[in-house]
């Protein structure tokens, strides 16, 4: 099946060689970044992790909500989602690869990773999120080649399959915890010791991840031939409202929480994020941003008139998809590290080498994404035919 | 030839002509290098403990001495980077007020806020940095000092947000031109990995108290054994008030400071 990616119009390749210059410059930096060191970045003294983080933080999520689509179609027989079954499957081996990518460019030795394998320490939680993600790639790369190459063939997916699908349904819900985890037990880090960081991350990752999904669907339907029909978006637009709902509902409990018990250590990264601390400010016009978007997405997913336009759909999933990579992608990790464990507040700002290295791995991840779902339109367009 | 390979080349050449040459006559720094390895004698003056701990005095510390921090980075090649975003610090210098934040009240002299206070890895007895290191390149010896392998160290920087108290630093870049003069009896650093203090073992390994407490004119540096009822920590804090840094989250510091 892979020929199929080798086939494309101009645009799909117009397209590709777009993302190559990206990713090119990504690579570039990157080896800028291998001789100088990790220095070529923002991170400091006191905020040790920033963007690299940050994105495979987010990206776990968007691999995690896979199973948005995978457990109605499978678990509940819910046929609308047969078309985009496979989507979903697919971005989710592109997000994995761009998470275990993002982990190794943050390393300070990448040629040691294997040191993880090597001498494995299973104490650490990074340890498990490495079992984890491995385990998960390989799940969905076998099962939706396996199911895709069957219906080629016009014939049903082999029984074994059956069982690894249900097994990726709590591994999705797995990756998503055990990356939590890596947070949520650190003591003295008071903006993560939280036990609904995990919860938290689940419910925004079932937002982000679908919202992302619709507007894939939506691009396909404009420029790639394909389309996935208006009940499965219909669907997916109302597990967006739900997830969606319960995120927002959960950083207003961490508010509450933080507030009300008035413990300086849970207060001050809030107080950082939303209103600047000791004059330090620089989060604050993009959490504000990231707040708007959440509430504005949030009507247009609810109000049921609005959400049925897809117009107003599009510009829904563009808010949620924002404004959750602003919560996560941006503020998360780095407000960890505010103020520091002396008490001093280091701001961070990424640097030009890091952001077009970021950059470079997004797009890595999208030329996964677009040969994966050539592959799987071509096939689609082939049994139709 | 990459400098961490030259480095492994030259010290493993010192190492074959160590096994020629009597103990006695080795560099300090080597002695780490066998420790547990076949065949590995330790140095019958290597000093032992059964938990290895420091006591701080801080009546006694100045504000106007470093002699103590000089002296450790001088002895481990701490590269001096010259800027706050690259710090890397074995031990630091800081006030009252930044390092037992739960002390300070609205009425607390403003001299005793801002008086000095040196801090160190506090070789945690439950150290968070060793639970999260993904690879063991920090881990706890049984005599309770938490060291590490920079070796192994893949720069993932775990430790440092496990680390309760700024304990560690990274090497963002390559530390080796930032050394003012490269002790060659340790080891320098790469870049890419973590480092922090050692609590000295490999002076402790041929005999000698960590660098700090040699250097620290006016005595306010004790360290020893805290098992040991009768060693010199445990006196230095019989009968006085103690504090450690954030006890309450359970990493059992075994740096001491008394008032
Ligand atoms: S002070 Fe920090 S680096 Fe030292 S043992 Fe404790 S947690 Fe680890
Ligand atoms: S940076 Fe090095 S010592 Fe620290 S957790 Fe990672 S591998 Fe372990």
């Amino acid at each position: 099946m892979l020929e199929k990616a080798l086939h494309g119009n101009h645009r799909y390749w117009g397209w590709l060689a777009f993302l190559a210059v990206v990713v090119g410059a990504g690579a570039f930096f990157y080896l800028r970044q291998l001789d100088y060191g990790l220095g070529i970045t923002g991170m400091s003294r006191d905020v040790t992790w920033g963007l690299y983080i940050a994105q495979f933080t987010f990206l776990v999520g968007i691999a995690a909500s896979a199973v948005m689509v995978v457990l109605p179609y499978y678990l509940h027989d819910y046929k609308a989602f047969g078309r985009i079954t496979i989507l979903g499957e697919f971005l989710a081996v592109a997000a994995v690869v761009m998470c275990v990518t993002f982990i190794v460019i943050d390393l300070g030795r990448p040629e040691r990773a294997f040191n993880v394998l090597l001498h494995p320490a299973p104490r650490s939680i990074l340890f498990w999120d490495m079992v984890v993600l491995t385990g998960y790639l390989v799940l969905n790369l076998v099962i939706g080649w396996t199911v895709l190459e069957n219906e080629r063939n016009g014939k049903a997916p082999p029984a074994w399959v059956k069982p690894l699908i249900l097994l990726s349904i709590p591994w999705a819900i797995s990756i998503h915890t055990v990356t939590a985890f890596i947070y949520a037990g650190l003591p003295g880090r008071d903006f993560w010791l939280t036990a609904i960081m995990a919860p938290r991350f689940l419910a925004s990752a079932f937002a982000s991840g679908p919202a992302l999904l619709v507007l894939l669907c939506l691009v396909l339907r404009r420029w790639g031939g394909f389309d996935a029909g208006r009940e499965p978006l219909q669907a997916l637009a109302r597990i967006i409202a739900y997830a969606l709902a319960a995120s927002l509902f959960f950083v207003l409990m961490e508010l509450f929480t933080a507030f009300y018990s008035g413990i300086p250590g849970h207060t001050e990264p809030f107080r950082y994020l939303y209103a600047g601390l000791d004059g330090h400010t620089r989060l604050v016009p993009w959490m504000w941003t990231s707040a708007v978007l959440a509430v504005l997405a949030l009507v247009l997913l609810i109000v049921p008139a609005l959400r049925r336009n897809e117009a107003w759909l599009a510009l829904a999933c563009l808010a949620v998809f924002a404004s959750l990579w602003i919560e996560k992608g941006l503020g998360l990790v780095v407000t960890g590290f505010i103020p520091s464990p002396l008490g001093q507040i280091t701001e961070y700002t990424p640097t030009g080498p890091e952001v077009a290295i970021t950059l470079g791995v997004w797009a890595l991840g999208f030329v996964i994404l677009t040969a994966l779902y050539r592959i799987a339109l071509g096939v689609r367009k082939e049994t139709e035919a | 030839m990459h400098s961490s390979r030259r480095d492994f080349l030259k010290l493993t050449g010192i190492a074959l002509i160590g096994a020629a040459v009597p103990d006695a006559l080795l560099p300090a720094g080597l002695a780490p290098a066998w420790a547990g390895a076949p065949g590995f004698r330790p140095d019958v003056r290597a000093l032992k403990a059964a938990r290895w701990g420091m006591v701080i005095d801080l009546a006694k510390c100045r504000p106007d001495c470093t002699d103590c921090i000089a002296a450790c980075h001088a002895a481990h090649n701490v590269p001096a980077f010259g800027n706050p975003k690259d710090e890397i610090a074995w031990i630091r210098r800081e006030t009252f007020g930044r390092i037992f934040p739960a002390q300070v009240h609205r009425h607390l002299e403003p001299r005793r806020q801002a008086g000095p206070v040196i801090a160190l890895c506090n070789h945690c007895a439950n150290p968070p940095c060793v639970r999260v290191c993904p690879t063991g390149a920090t881990f706890r010896r049984p005599d309770g000092i938490v060291m590490m392998d920079y070796h192994r160290c893949i720069g993932c920087r775990f430790c440092i947000a496990a680390c309760p108290y700024g304990a560690r630093g990274m090497n963002y870049r390559d530390p080796r031109p930032f050394i003012r003069r490269i002790d060659p009896g340790f080891p320098t650093r790469t870049r890419g990995v973590v480092e922090k203090c050692n609590f000295c073992v490999e002076r402790l390994a041929v005999g000698k108290p960590p660098a700090c407490v040699a250097a620290c004119p006016y005595g306010a540096l004790t360290f020893g054994d805290l098992e040991a009822p009768d060693s010199a920590v445990r006196r230095a804090i019989a009968g006085r008030t103690v504090l450690r840094r954030k006890p309450e989250l359970g990493t059992e510091p075994q740096v001491y400071y008394t008032l």
